[in-house]
């Protein structure tokens, strides 16, 4: 560990700290629709919008109205989804001329853009066309981000209205995540990118000569050696830019090239990488701060942030450690700091980010339910790799996926008033809305599915030889972990991977993609019956012996309540994999 | 009911209980009644699971006979501690139940006939006549005379309390003793549906209905211990393809162990306890929901007169008239007032013993003519050895003087202003027609008032007091007692409104009230205490009964609603910080047989894997018994700020519960490896 290290590490979280203010107040004067410094372009943009669309901006949804119009929504738009993969090839834009998706790959892809997962089975780069990556996927991109923003939204209004019956307007909620933040934002950040050498183009695959020529051997037909020289490579293009921005800002994750954001043509530089990183925790960090104003309790929106921003750190800080330690499989090479080398763990990793930055970008993407790799993090040390692992597990919301992390965590949060609000001697209140049977039934319901899909169908997998143990390729805890991360990350939403098994099979391509769908709207719909339920109550004005959600304490609270609750859940789960390969590396065990 | 029984009774009773108790803790194992607790229910499906696989040819037939037995004795210690709340309830209501003895009635029909009918026969509506010594019959209200009633069989409270027609002071009870004269009584209850039958059956728990707030915590309890069974269910997967596979025995107890039982096993209890604790401070509720309200309350309505006030004025200064000194008018004030009797009267002739030494004199020598107080004069007062002396009101003196020929000096109406405008009543002494000067009459605040209502404002509840005063006065006694706010000249209606008012901003209100004219309030607030001296009306139109009659009481019936909702919070924090330890305990000796590297994981150090599980399971069950007295207790309850209440209980309940299971299931590691159980 280094101080250089930690100091970027700090100055990510500072200038997210930084951001959460202004971009929190934007946000909030975007859905309060009051005036902002881009209504003169984008009002007549809405307003086209909603003649076209014969949307009625002022009418109010209750949460089933609400809930039913974001399902149509979401259902729609996953078919469309599904009929360009499957239809690409009769479809412009395909230099490559790439064939149609096969059904039980497109129906995964649909399901894990449609969830804002991004969990990608395939290779984009061979798979799938600019047309079915730029209306497809990037319209995925976009549009689940802004279904998870106007769902944050709807619940952040469950609680500040008071004896109201509805929440908001999906449409309009998702019109104006999309246009006021959402556009703006990427379209700033697109630039920025192509400065840095991003590529953004719609031309076929370069093929370029190698400098330095490769000797491959390999076995040949006839079973003996065969030695080929491999001169060319194929250069991989498309419209990235644009497709980046939406991928990192909208907490996206899914690469437009099969390395993710360790590819240099979408992460070239220590700088994009510093902003993609920053793209991720941008918009849900500032939620926080949108939450505190729209319900008038600002402290309150801080509390929730120092909770998000401990267990970053507490993250962080492991992933860190543990990707510095020397190898003690290696014993007797010299594993130190010094100015020739990195030390550490560098497997996987690029060598234009480091440690620090790996670490970091690891952490932060599983944190937020981004799922961007910018280093394998199959390839980390046990410990390094049960970080991103235990993050997802954490339910995605330490800053959480945008929207998503914030109505996340709020469920938390209600559990949390309601477990220890009791002992301040009242029946547990939550900014002045009584907790009572119906929310917390609906709340225990979000946080029973998440477990609930993970394990059970990791527990199919792992003893059924012919489903999911043929896809390992790794044995021992390792190999468990890499089963447990791949339905983990499907049901939180995160789409990052954590390699080492073939996920592109039948069962796998159905199942995760079944998980993404469950791990997303079988939640969604009791988290809207909470805030419809909240928005339904009356007001209790805080007193001195209010529960106090503002304080130091009640983060300390929060935390507590989402590790013993949420997390302690996978524990004997993670003893089994990562804890148990890391005791036995240190008794000389690889796997 | 009486709350001194000797300790020797106490502890006799304590063993009745206990012993009924067991044997119905083995009762309730009865499917049906578990599967209203969820957790335990799931705990017993559990143990029967482990029961029926004990007869299958297994390895460790000793170790998973332990196990067993303890997964029953979790079972049979929730059921337990139910049982134990349960039966102090059912002791009370024995008392009660003596009070209930069959009497003969004398009832009255309608042409006039008395004749003799048992009491349980009575109806609604009947009417009685009820002579001293004799019991009354039923619940009723008094129609006709006035007689002094024995309530203590209700109340606990030896002194006789008057009982008469018309009024607020009607309503009388059955099962007490009429002491005096003979009282005309309609009865305003069924058989059965009494007074005493409402609160036999309330302390009994036989009517008890879980209180929301106890369904939503029950829920949280349900989603939870489904959740960890999904947990261990799905772990025999992952050791399974670990190489690991665990017995039947090792899963339900690491099952038992997750699932929050502590708080399972004691909820029910603190739920009938926290009632008792009321019905110990001779408060009745009728629900378990007005409990939980009163935790809630924001706003206290407390009448002045009896509550922040003592009863009544009294003297506290003597304002001279120019050319008089202050013994004089003390003197003069002390001889008009030797004879009156009232508490007003009292504390003059006591002031002017205190101030200026003067006793009380015998004016029999020197034929002294009394002046008794009458509504027409308004005013008393000595006529002896040619000294002719009054006191009265102010209105009534100056008529008095007029009458005389005389007036009011300046500068005794001066004084008159001064006391009336700083919230006290003046009196005005004359003697011979000439003014004296002035007694300052002042409400006396309670003692130790101030301090309670400064620690409810720091609670964030906010006390109003309700006076028939004028606000000048009101506004000085509220100043005085240290009240937020004060409603002077109250009527029922603007009572009413101050409720709906503060309703309306989203506010608990709490009151006490008496008189049928109190009613509508009563039942419009949150939490409506009736005294039980107090008409019929008012008692069915609150939702508490003090039987004490003691509005002041208001005060510790909302620390016993915060009191339960504080025992069930830490309960439950205590409950699930337990698990952190238990999963420490149980997960590596799980798979430390087969990764004996995973013993890295055992920061206990516990003795072999089978000790370790043994150790977490008998933890698991020790704990609801340890914690049986807490939870009829009640956590220490002192009035604070929120958030230091929070961080009080947070540290004791949710730290005390991540640390104590770790020493526990240690220590209990070493005794049952020392005995050799495992």
């Amino acid at each position: 560990m280094t101080i250089s290290g930690w100091l970027q590490i700090a100055a990510f979280l500072g200038v997210i700290a930084l951001l959460t203010k202004p971009l929190g107040i934007f946000m909030a004067r975007v859905f309060e629709r009051e005036k902002t410094f881009l209504d003169p372009i984008l009002r007549p943009v809405e307003r086209l919008l909603y003649k076209l669309t014969a949307v009625d901006e002022t009418r109010e949804m209750s949460w089933r109205e609400y809930g039913t119009s974001m399902l149509v929504f979401s259902g729609v738009s996953m078919l469309a989804l599904y009929a360009i993969e499957r239809m690409q090839q009769w479809l412009p834009w395909n230099p490559q001329a790439l064939g149609a998706v096969a059904t039980d790959l497109a129906f995964n892809t649909a399901a894990s853009f449609t969830t804002n997962t991004n969990w990608q089975a395939y290779v984009p780069e061979t798979t799938m066309s600019y047309f079915t990556q730029m209306a497809g996927l990037a319209f995925h991109n976009f549009a689940s981000a802004a279904v998870g923003m106007a769902l944050a939204v709807a619940f952040i209004r469950g609680i500040a209205r008071r004896e109201k019956s509805t929440l908001g307007n999906f449409w309009v909620d998702m019109t104006r995540s999309t246009l006021w933040i959402l556009l703006p934002m990427c379209f700033v950040f697109a630039i920025v990118l192509v400065s840095q050498g991003v590529v953004q183009n719609l031309r076929p695959y370069d093929t370029v000569k190698l400098v330095e020529p490769q000797t491959v051997q390999s076995t040949g037909t006839d079973g003996k050696p065969v030695t080929k020289q491999i001169d060319t490579q194929t250069i991989a293009q498309g419209p990235v830019a644009s497709q980046e921005a939406i991928k990192m800002i909208g907490t996206n994750g899914g690469g437009f090239f099969n390395a993710n954001s360790a590819h240099p043509f979408e992460n070239p530089t220590p700088l994009t990488n510093f902003l993609e990183m920053l793209a991720i925790f941008a918009i849900p960090s500032a939620f926080t701060y949108t939450l505190g104003r729209m319900t008038c309790s600002p402290k309150h929106g801080w509390a929730v942030w120092a909770a998000m921003a401990v267990l970053f750190l507490a993250g962080v800080t492991t992933a860190y450690w543990a990707e510095t330690q020397p190898n003690p499989l290696l014993r007797g090479v010299d594993q130190h700091v010094s100015l020739t080398q990195s030390g550490g763990n560098m497997e996987g990793k690029e060598v234009r980010f480091g440690i620090a930055n790996s670490a970091l970008f690891a952490t932060a993407t599983t944190d937020a339910s981004c799922g961007a790799v910018n280093s394998m993090h199959d390839s980390f040390m046990p410990l390094g790799g049960m970080v991103p692992l235990v993050n997802i597990m954490l339910g995605e919301m330490v800053f959480g996926g945008v929207g998503a992390g914030l109505y996340g965590m709020l469920i938390y949060v209600i559990l949390a008033v309601f477990i220890a609000g009791l002992m301040v001697g009242r029946t547990p209140e939550y900014l002045g809305k009584k907790i009572e049977a119906f929310d917390v039934k609906m709340a225990m319901l979000y946080v029973l599915v998440f477990p609930l899909v993970i394990l059970i169908f990791a527990g199919i997998s792992l003893v059924s030889p012919q489903w999911g143990l043929s896809s390992l390729n790794n044995a021992g805890p390792h190999g468990l972990s890499e089963i447990l991360y791949a339905y983990t990350s499907a049901a939180g939403n995160n789409g990052s991977a954590f390699a080492g098994l073939n996920a592109n099979t039948l069962w796998y391509n159905v199942t995760l993609g079944l998980t993404t769908l469950i791990g997303r709207f079988f939640m969604i719909i009791p988290m809207l019956a909470v805030a419809g339920n909240l928005a339904r109550k009356k007001y209790t004005p805080p007193s001195l012996g209010t529960f106090p959600v503002t304080t130091p304490l009640f983060t300390v609270l929060l935390v507590g309540v989402i590790v013993i609750v949420g997390a302690l859940t996978f524990f004997p789960a993670l003893s089994l994999g990562a804890v148990l390969e890391h005791l036995l590396m240190l008794t000389g065990k690889a796997f | 009911m009486t709350r001194k029984t000797s300790s020797q009774a106490g502890k006799h009773r304590d063993t009745a209980i206990i012993r009924q108790a067991l044997v119905d803790s083995f009762r309730k194992l009865n499917p049906r009644s578990m599967m209203k607790n969820p957790v335990m229910f799931v705990v017993e499906v559990g143990s029967v699971l482990t029961t029926i696989l004990l007869f299958t040819p297994t390895h460790s037939f000793a170790f998973n006979l332990q196990i067993t037995l303890w997964l029953w004795f979790t079972v049979l210690f929730a059921n337990f501690a139910e049982a134990m709340a349960e039966g102090r309830g059912k002791a009370q209501a024995d008392t009660l139940r003596k009070a209930k003895s069959e009497t003969l009635a004398r009832r009255l029909s309608a042409d006039g006939i008395v004749e003799e009918v048992a009491s349980s026969k009575l109806r609604s509506g009947d009417v009685v006549l009820c002579a001293a010594g004799q019991f009354v019959p039923g619940d009723g209200e008094v129609i006709e005379g006035v007689a002094s009633v024995d309530e203590s069989a209700i109340t606990g409270e030896s002194a006789p309390v008057i009982r008469e027609s018309g009024g607020d002071r009607s309503a009388v009870t059955g099962g007490t003793r009429v002491l005096s004269d003979e009282i005309k009584i309609r009865i305003t209850s069924n058989p059965g549906e009494t007074f005493l039958d409402r609160m036999i059956s309330l302390v009994e728990g036989a009517e008890r209905q879980k209180t929301p707030n106890e369904i939503a915590l029950n829920i949280l309890l349900a989603g939870l211990t489904i959740i960890f069974l999904l947990a261990v269910v799905t772990l025999q997967p992952l050791a399974l393809y670990s190489g690991a596979p665990q017995t039947v025995f090792v899963l339900v107890s690491l099952l038992v162990c997750l699932i929050p039982t502590t708080i399972g096993g004691l909820l029910s209890a603190i739920g009938i306890a926290g009632m008792d604790r009321l019905v110990q401070h001779n408060v009745l509720a009728m629900s378990g929901r007005a409990v939980e309200a009163a935790g809630d309350v924001n706003t206290l309505l407390l009448d002045k007169t009896g509550t922040i006030t003592l009863g009544n004025r009294q003297a506290t200064e003597f304002v001279p008239a120019p050319g008089i000194t202050e013994a004089q008018l003390a003197d003069a004030a002390q001889l008009s007032s030797l004879t009156d009797e009232t508490p007003e009267g009292r504390s003059i002739v006591v002031l002017a013993k205190e101030r200026y030494g003067l006793r009380g004199r015998e004016l029999a020598a020197h034929e002294a003519v009394f002046v008794p107080f009458t509504a027409q004069t308004r005013m008393s007062g000595v006529e002896y050895d040619g000294r002719i002396i009054r006191k009265g009101a102010v209105d009534a003196i100056v008529r008095y003087l007029e009458q005389n020929g005389t007036s009011m000096p300046s500068d005794v109406r001066a004084a008159v202003d001064v006391i009336a405008r700083s919230g006290g009543t003046p009196l005005i002494v004359v003697e011979n027609y000439r003014a004296l000067g002035v007694i300052h009459l002042k409400d006396i605040v309670k003692g130790g008032m101030k301090e309670r209502f400064a620690q409810l404002r720091s609670m964030g509840i906010k006390t109003v007091m309700i006076t028939g005063d004028n606000p000048l006065t009101a506004a000085a006694i509220a100043r005085e007692a240290g009240v937020d706010d004060f409603l002077a000249e109250a009527t029922p209606k603007e009572k009413m409104d101050l409720i709906r008012r503060e309703q309306a901003e989203g506010k608990l209100v709490a009151m006490t009230g008496d008189g049928t004219n109190d009613a509508p309030a009563l039942a419009q607030a949150d939490v409506g205490v009736a005294m039980n001296s107090g008409t019929q009306a008012a008692k069915e139109a609150g939702n508490m009964v003090d039987l004490d009659s003691n509005p002041t009481k208001l005060i510790e019936i909302v620390a016993i609603g915060k009191q339960l909702l504080m025992t069930r919070g830490a309960l439950t924090t205590f409950s699930i910080a337990n698990d952190v330890a238990k999963y420490f305990a149980i997960i590596p000796a799980m798979f430390a047989a087969t990764f004996p590297v995973l013993n890295a994981l055992n920061i206990m150090h516990l003795k072999t894997p089978e000790s370790a599980v043994l150790s977490a399971i008998i933890f698991n069950a020790l704990i609801i018994v340890a914690l049986i007295p807490l939870a009829l207790r009640g956590v220490a309850y002192k009035p604070m700020r929120a958030d230091a209440m929070l961080r009080r209980n947070l540290l004791v309940y949710g730290v005390g519960g991540l640390v104590a299971p770790f020493i526990g299931i240690k220590l209990i590691d070493m005794l049952i490896t020392a005995v050799h159980l495992v």
